[in-house]
């Protein structure tokens, strides 16, 4: 099953678009371009089929389960999106005078406050786009922090060494140096390779708790005294938030400053990689370094903009106007629909999803990274042992199960467990589902020993085999020429 | 239960499985004193009826007033089938498609979308999408600075008539490493090339927006040579919208620009309170292998069919981690997908007629104002779809009584650039006719006479 590109859909003079009044420009000719950009010549039943065809080339939520450990693919309401998409929001010109926008803004405002409530902190803005954004804009306020105090040289974060790869990269966007620190075997951070590490010339540390490896890190409290004995800030890396909803909170952990992905804890839609938003929350001390623009409140003016103005010490802005208001709007009626109690049963029912496939994995004969730990919402299966008597790879695994029917976990990472699969049920999914992908896992394991040149065929019945990502690399072929 | 599908039944029998008594067991690794009391100050559930009632409501008292802003977003018409379709579950609902055989639609789309943005801008290289507009930009900054082999400069002249906004966000985000965005100053709305003669030659790039900011055309073709000729990379931002009629970046200068960067928002995005939108990026093939963000390449599977994979990770996060080009990771998929949709439905010859469209309904939105005495044109430059105007009064007050009326009469420049004085910028697009024109004009009148 493949679908011709749209170029390729070529009759000249076909539209596939509503005549519009035609105006006589008035441009002088040297500013003007000479050749036509290569753009289809389609009618919009074929721009309709060519993209419903191609839509169905794609495994999402909506049509099949998607244990990807660190992403949280939960169900994404389809009221979030009707309601985010009223003509009103839509037609919204982001300049427009504050007059015409009190209740998008009143929307924004409660977000803030269920946020704040949500991560214990003392002040959110919604600005950051994603969850990479979220982390440069922690980190900037973090160098603010000290910056304003004249304490300049501190220059160094310290992330784990399970982080996600935007920790590491953020940290060198912010212009600081990256000190990792190793994990004990049992999940938890070696808290004295970390007591040798800090000291004057750091500036904070990223964690992600619960880890990527799925457990909660014991030792927070402690390491949050080391962090701020020495003067540094703790980053809260809000990936795995819905693990741990109205449980505890970055706040009560210790935490400075938090971003939130509400693509994953909140139910925004991924949509094949974006958009996503990345809200950072603060406690006291980085409030004045937010970023703007926030919305404020007062019962005179009604809501309005923090600006620069109002917030001269904020890093400023990450936008060019005020962030994915759309995503935002989603996650409102989401955070809404459920409620305080509903926010709770999101970790309760998480929790109780990961931790019920990860029992009957391990009966079914699967080896888990940290069999001595409680999983969080996610936990690690190490594939090591099946790979040494069948040479069957985790990447085998992952391809195995595109034919059964369930999108791969995380394979590969965290990238200090060998042949790994990160896997993330979510509490949208039913027992019954789980019980399924527990069935497919154990057939695939089967096999493996049975036929293990099988299992490296896979997959076999999607729209295609595995690719040849050497050959992509080496001669790239990144945009269609005509011929 | 919102959303959680599990029954009594079930969370027994899950609960004998794992062998705890309770859901709260499952928690037990969190040290008691870290835990909190619960969520109380969230507030109670509302029904998927009281949401969407409220909703509704918050939505109808924003209105819908008659809109001139454009300043960097804009409102053209978005044909129904880009967001019916875009919006489908299974684009909507997918992950980044990192298992390719699982994701060949998402992977395809971005594929077809490079392809565009690259013919569009006259370069070769797009990525897959960056956040916005101004994150494109400092991106696109960044870039330069390490693509730069025959200079290691870390500066950047960027023209004043750039996006104030965007030069904020750049220098925001350049801050950490270094880098400095230098101001080439303005000269009757556009670049003072003569400022430009006299600069010396020690930049890693020059930056140029095209139409500017004030919606005037560059002399791109001069400051581009000027660019190469002193060791430096030349950035094109560029509105998609305006590249069906003007000279695209690849084609400025006797070389070409190396980076195209803006917001794509033009493209079938609704204006959305500010997003999500679309940052775009394309390049020169020469400097790709310093590009962030993800992109898709055309490859084939082991049976030799053709198929679409994400290639060139090597540059990305999860690879290079703290040397990495970027630490973007989450970019804005679905709405490429909908800027996709909409070029496909457009084509070249659609894009010009909105283009056309625009920039005739702003020449007579400027004749319509100008025609009021204490109103003039700000500059004599030629504009695409935007112009400034020069008031004989303050654009504040102007602005907020205009907003009374239900109309939102444009951008004050005044805050960003003082040096205009009274000076306010103005948009039509294809979707302001003749109608909304006289509409404004008449209550832009009305405020004039009272005022006065």
């Amino acid at each position: 099953m493949t679908e011709q590109l749209i170029f390729e859909y070529r009759s000249a003079g076909r539209k596939g678009f509503a005549p519009i009044a035609a105006g006589e420009p008035n441009l002088p000719a040297d500013f003007l371009r000479q050749d036509d950009p290569l753009l289809p010549t389609a009618s919009e039943l074929d721009v309709v089929r060519h993209y419903t065809r191609l839509s169905q080339l794609n495994f999402s939520i909506d049509t099949h389960f998607y244990p990807l450990g660190s992403c949280t693919m939960k169900y994404n309401p389809r009221v979030c999106n009707r309601l985010a998409m009223l003509p009103q929001f839509l037609a919204r010109h982001p300049l427009a005078a504050v007059e015409h926008g009190q209740g998008f803004m009143q929307t924004l405002y409660e977000l803030q406050q269920m946020l704040e409530v949500a991560t214990g902190m003392n002040a959110v803005s919604l600005t950051p786009m994603a969850g990479a954004q979220g982390e440069f804009a922690g980190v900037a306020m973090i160098r603010a922090y000290h910056d304003a105090r004249g304490d300049t040289e501190r220059r160094q974060i310290i992330v784990p060494d399970a982080a996600h790869g935007t920790n590491p990269a953020t940290a060198t966007m912010c212009g600081c140096d990256v000190v990792e620190v190793p994990t004990r075997a049992d999940g938890d951070l070696d808290i004295d390779k970390l007591r040798a590490v800090v000291g004057p010339q750091t500036a904070g540390i990223m964690l992600t708790n619960p880890s990527t490896l799925g457990v909660f890190e014991r030792q927070i409290k402690e390491i949050a005294t080391l962090v701020h004995d020495a003067g540094g800030l703790l980053y809260y890396d809000g990936a795995n938030l819905n693990a741990i909803l109205g449980k505890t909170a970055p706040g009560a952990m210790g935490f400075d400053v938090v971003h939130v992905n509400l693509h994953k804890t909140f139910s925004t839609p991924h949509g094949g990689g974006g958009p996503g938003s990345g809200a950072v929350g603060v406690g006291a001390k980085l409030r004045p370094f937010l970023p703007i623009p926030y919305v404020m409140h007062d019962t005179k003016g009604g809501y309005y903009w923090a600006t620069e103005a109002t917030c001269p010490q904020s890093i400023g802005r990450l936008s060019a106007f005020m962030g994915n208001a759309g995503v935002l709007l989603r996650a409102y009626v989401y955070m809404r629909m459920l409620g305080s109690k509903g926010m709770q049963r999101v970790s309760d029912f998480s929790v109780l999803n990961a931790n019920y496939l990860m029992v009957r994995l391990q009966e079914a004969g699967f080896t888990l990274a940290y069999p001595e730990r409680r999983a969080s919402h996610e936990f690690v299966v190490s594939l090591k042992q099946i790979t040494r008597d069948t040479g069957v790879t985790a990447m085998d695994f992952a391809k195995a199960l595109l034919d059964h029917g369930f999108h791969a976990p995380t394979t590969y990472f965290p990238l200090l467990v060998p042949e790994c699969l990160l896997i993330e049920p979510t509490e949208s999914e039913s027992r019954q589902t789980l019980d399924a992908f527990v069935h497919a896992m154990a057939d695939i394991r089967q096999q493996a020993y049975d036929d293990a040149d099988a299992v490296k065929q896979a997959p076999l019945n999607m729209p295609v085999r595995r690719l040849d990502d050497v050959r992509a690399a080496k001669q790239p072929d990144l945009t269609w020429k005509r011929d | 239960m919102p959303f959680i599908p599990h029954t009594d039944d079930d969370v027994t029998a899950m609960l004998a499985a794992i062998g705890v008594t309770s859901l709260d067991k499952l928690f037990e690794e969190i040290p008691a004193e870290l835990r909190i009391a619960g969520l109380d100050a969230v507030g109670p559930a509302l029904s998927e009826a009281e949401i969407s009632r409220l909703m509704q409501r918050r939505a109808r008292a924003d209105g819908e007033p008659l809109c001139f802003i454009g300043a960097g977003a804009y409102d053209h018409y978005v044909p129904a089938a880009v967001w019916d379709i875009a919006t489908r579950g299974e684009f909507y609902s997918a992950y980044t498609p990192y298992q390719a055989e699982a994701s060949q639609g998402t992977l395809q789309v971005i594929y077809e979308f490079q392809t565009m943005l690259a013919s569009l801008t006259g370069l070769d290289v797009s990525n897959a999408s960056l956040y916005d507009g101004a994150t494109a930009f400092a991106e696109a900054c960044l870039m330069a600075v390490r693509a730069n082999r025959r200079n290691k400069s870390r500066k950047i002249l960027v023209a004043r008539s750039l996006s104030p906004v965007y030069r904020e966000v750049a220098a925001g985000m350049l801050k950490g490493q270094g880098i400095t965005l230098v101001e080439l100053p303005l000269q009757d709305g556009c670049c003072d090339l003569a400022a430009l003669q006299s600069l010396g030659g020690d930049y890693a790039a020059v930056a140029v927006q095209q139409p500017s900011f004030l919606g005037t055309l560059e002399q791109v073709d001069h400051i581009t040579d000027w660019a190469h000729a002193n060791n430096a990379l030349m950035i094109g931002v560029v509105n998609p919208t305006s590249l069906a009629l003007l000279k695209p970046p690849g084609q400025w200068g006797s070389n070409g620009a190396d980076i195209a960067c803006g917001e794509g928002q033009p493209l079938g995005v609704p204006l959305s309170a500010g997003g999500p939108y679309i940052g775009f990026m394309v390049c020169a093939a020469a400097v790709v292998r310093q590009m962030p963000g993800r992109i898709v390449g055309r490859t084939v599977d082991i049976d030799g069919k053709p198929g679409f994979t994400l290639t060139l990770q090597a540059r990305e996060q999860h690879i290079r981690r703290s040397r990495a080009t970027s630490n973007i990771c989450t970019n804005q998929g679905l709405v490429a997908t909908a800027a996709t949709i909409y070029m496909a439905l457009m084509g070249a010859t659609g894009l010009r007629e909105v283009a056309r469209s625009c920039n005739a309904n702003t020449g007579s939105l400027v004749a319509a104002l100008t025609a009021l005495p204490g109103v003039a044109p700000a500059f004599g430059q030629p504009y695409f779809h935007e112009a400034a105007l020069r008031l004989d009064r303050p654009v504040g007050p102007v602005l907020d009584a205009l907003s009374k009326q239900g109309v939102l009469g444009g951008f004050d420049l005044s805050r960003d650039y003082p040096e205009l004085g009274h000076t306010l910028l103005v948009c039509a697009t294809e979707t302001r006719g003749t109608e909304d024109i006289k509409a404004y004009a008449s209550v832009m009148s009305d405020v004039f006479g009272v005022a006065a």
